[in-house]
């Protein structure tokens, strides 16, 4: 049974995705019952994914060869314990968000819940798969669903920022697929496993042509992860994006960091002979650079909507910073800081669509399909109430959770933000060998900088949005839209109470990346018996 | 036979390139056309360039050097449907982006 747990994570959201495109979009409890029904049990399935993972620190990998073919031509699904974490923040946010978006934002056109269960079939697939090119085929359905979910709602708008996103990804995947061929041409074999056995004995007249594959397959990763020259295109498209669409691709940059830390670690890692550490020096200065550049973004940002981008591309900047690090508690830390910021961020879209636009951009909210009339609500007040200062419960619900977003953003005590930052800053600190002189001092200095302009950033926001401006419309709230929020945080907080658990499962996660031989040994141990 | 699919696989992605940089919504749709037809012969010449050798092993399996190595035109087929559907909804935005804004600028809007 354990061994083909691997599988659930993927066929799961694909069928529920199905069922859900039968419904058609006209049942709506049956939709909303199939999406919250198949979201908690893919939740349980990814924690016992990660239990089975985790059981007994010399464990192997869990590998699974669909239709036990031998690993040359198989479909390879390997969980250890990186993919497995991987997939719990998936699926955890996957359940959130379609909590979130049933009670508003998922009747805003057809198929909001489908598309998101193909959504997070490809997150899954992509973070289980051994192989480049099932990994390439996996990219390719959770963009594809992405597509779907940026129009959703439609506008002018969202269709120009779609068109974008859409060239974009699309020349990316080309450069993926050029990257894949030229590794397969130079080894002949496109399984993660077999490719770390044999790069150490390349001959070196065709190291050259690996490296150069490695290299172009890097810029897709750093596209995809929005990465300084190539993420542009991010704080556009994602406040464009409904935000439990944004909220939900605050995990997709996240695959592009994973892809280049499962692949630096495994084929150029310390064992690589000639290539090993191969572009580490040139991933740092990307996540240096598009640390800076998110910083500058955040203090220039005059709307919710960009303000979560941009501490989006200052949490994808210090994770590329983070994880050429050879150092397993520098990597353990960073794993930690991977999921609060993911968490943190997503919550952070969430309310950016509570709150509503803000300052004087011209977007205009989605419309909402309830009865619900701006200036009917103004009306109510007329100049005989005379505003009693009482906060709301929607107004004292939001600032609340606005306050929680950034503290973990800027990572203040006492949330997780700041156990994170210290679990990555204590090893840099110690400064431990970097990808180039001086860099673990760089990334320190840059982290904490970017922590102090972060909350000055969103400490603005905030007076501005609930002291600045008596004349906003009141925010509403919806239980559906409560409720998950608050659950998010109290996950949250059971994660700063707790935090020696997950912080103890990062160490041994580090532990195991540091060790490639472990994961080849658990990939390929398994053709001697068929 | 190398040197003409080399020159095939530089031209159709320099003029890709050329086309994906142009401002007009039709040309950067050929554009990638076009250089997914270069990554497609990419993909295939991986495999090694041989004439008349099977893909299959048929019959009687003789030597493997007469075989050409079937992965590579795997692998070429997912992408050929992958990039084909992919640009199909791309064509599906375009053509949206064009009722909307009125113009096939991909911009959505002319300079001048």
């Amino acid at each position: 049974m354990a061994a083909h747990l691997p599988v659930l994570p993927i066929l799961l959201p694909l069928l529920i995705g199905a069922l859900l495109l039968l419904t058609g979009g006209r049942r709506r409890r049956l939709e909303a019952a199939l999406a919250v029904g198949g979201c908690i049990v893919l939740l349980v399935a990814a924690v016992a994914l990660a239990r089975a993972v985790d059981a007994g620190d010399g464990s192997l990998a869990i590998t699974n060869r669909l239709g036990n073919w031998p690993s040359a031509v198989a479909i390879v699904l390997v969980a250890d314990r990186l993919a497995a974490l991987m997939v719990l923040l998936a699926s955890t946010l996957g359940l959130l968000n379609t909590a979130f978006a049933l009670s508003r934002w998922s009747r805003l056109g057809p198929y909001y819940n489908a598309l998101s269960q193909f959504l997070l079939m490809g997150l899954n697939g992509a973070f289980l798969t051994g192989d480049l090119f099932n990994l390439f085929v996996f990219f390719e359905i959770l963009l594809a669903a992405s597509y779907g979910l940026l129009l959703h709602g439609s506008g002018e708008r969202r269709v120009s920022v779609g068109l974008h996103y859409i060239a974009l990804n699309l020349a990316a995947s080309l450069l993926f697929l050029i990257g894949v061929s030229a590794i397969f041409g130079v080894t002949g074999t496109l399984n993660m496993a077999m490719l770390a056995e044999r790069i150490p004995a390349l001959p070196d007249g065709t190291r050259g042509l690996l490296h150069a594959g490695a290299a172009v397959l890097a810029i897709a990763f750093l596209t995809k992860a929005a990465a300084w020259p190539l993420g542009f295109w991010l704080p556009r498209a994602y406040e464009a994006a409904v935000p439990p669409a944004a909220a939900m691709f605050a995990i997709m940059t996240k695959v592009g960091v994973y892809a280049i830390l499962r692949l630096g670690f495994l084929l150029f890692g310390a064992d690589a002979g000639a290539s090993a550490g191969f572009g580490r020096g040139w991933v740092f200065t990307a996540g240096v650079v598009t640390l800076a550049v998110g910083v500058v973004g955040i203090l220039a940002a005059r709307d919710l909507g960009r303000l979560a981008g941009y501490s989006l591309l200052i949490s994808v900047g210090t994770l590329l910073g983070m994880i050429v690090f050879a150092d397993a508690a520098a990597i353990a830390g960073g794993l930690f800081y991977l999921v609060v910021s993911t968490l943190g961020v997503a919550a952070f879209f969430l309310l950016s669509g509570l709150i509503g636009p803000d300052g004087g951009d011209t977007f205009t909210d989605p419309p909402l399909l309830e009865a619900y009339d701006p200036e009917e609500e103004a009306g109510l007040f007329t100049e005989e109430d005379e505003r009693p200062v009482v906060i709301s419960a929607p107004v004292g619900i939001l600032s609340a959770g606005f306050l929680i977003c950034t503290l973990l953003i800027a990572g203040i005590p006492p949330l997780p933000g700041f156990l994170a930052k210290v679990a990555m800053l204590a090893p840099l600190l110690a400064a431990p060998e970097g990808p180039l002189p001086g860099a673990a001092t760089l990334l320190a200095v840059l982290v904490i900088g970017s922590s102090l302009l972060s909350l000055i950033a969103l400490a603005r926001a905030g007076i501005q949005i609930w002291w600045a401006e008596p004349n906003r419309i009141p925010p509403t709230i919806r239980l559906g839209e409560a409720a998950p929020l608050a659950l998010l945080m109290l996950a949250l907080l059971v994660l700063t109470v707790t935090a020696q658990a997950p912080l103890g499962f990062m160490q041994r996660t580090a532990a195991e990346l540091s060790e490639p031989g472990r994961y080849i040994e658990a990939v390929l141990s398994g053709d001697a018996g068929s | 036979m190398e040197i003409v699919l080399a020159a095939a696989i530089g031209v159709l992605t320099t003029s890709g390139v050329w086309l994906v940089l142009r401002p007009r919504t039709f040309q950067v749709i050929v554009g990638l056309t076009l250089l997914s037809y270069a990554v497609t012969l990419c993909i295939f010449a991986t495999g090694g360039l041989r004439i008349g050798a099977e893909p299959v092993l048929r019959e009687k399996a003789g030597e493997l050097v007469n075989y050409a190595d079937p992965l590579p035109q795997a692998l070429v087929l997912t992408a050929i449907v992958i990039s084909f559907a992919t640009t199909a909804l791309l064509l599906v935005v375009i053509l949206a982006a064009r009722g909307l804004t009125g113009v096939d600028h991909v911009d959505g809007k002319d300079r001048d």
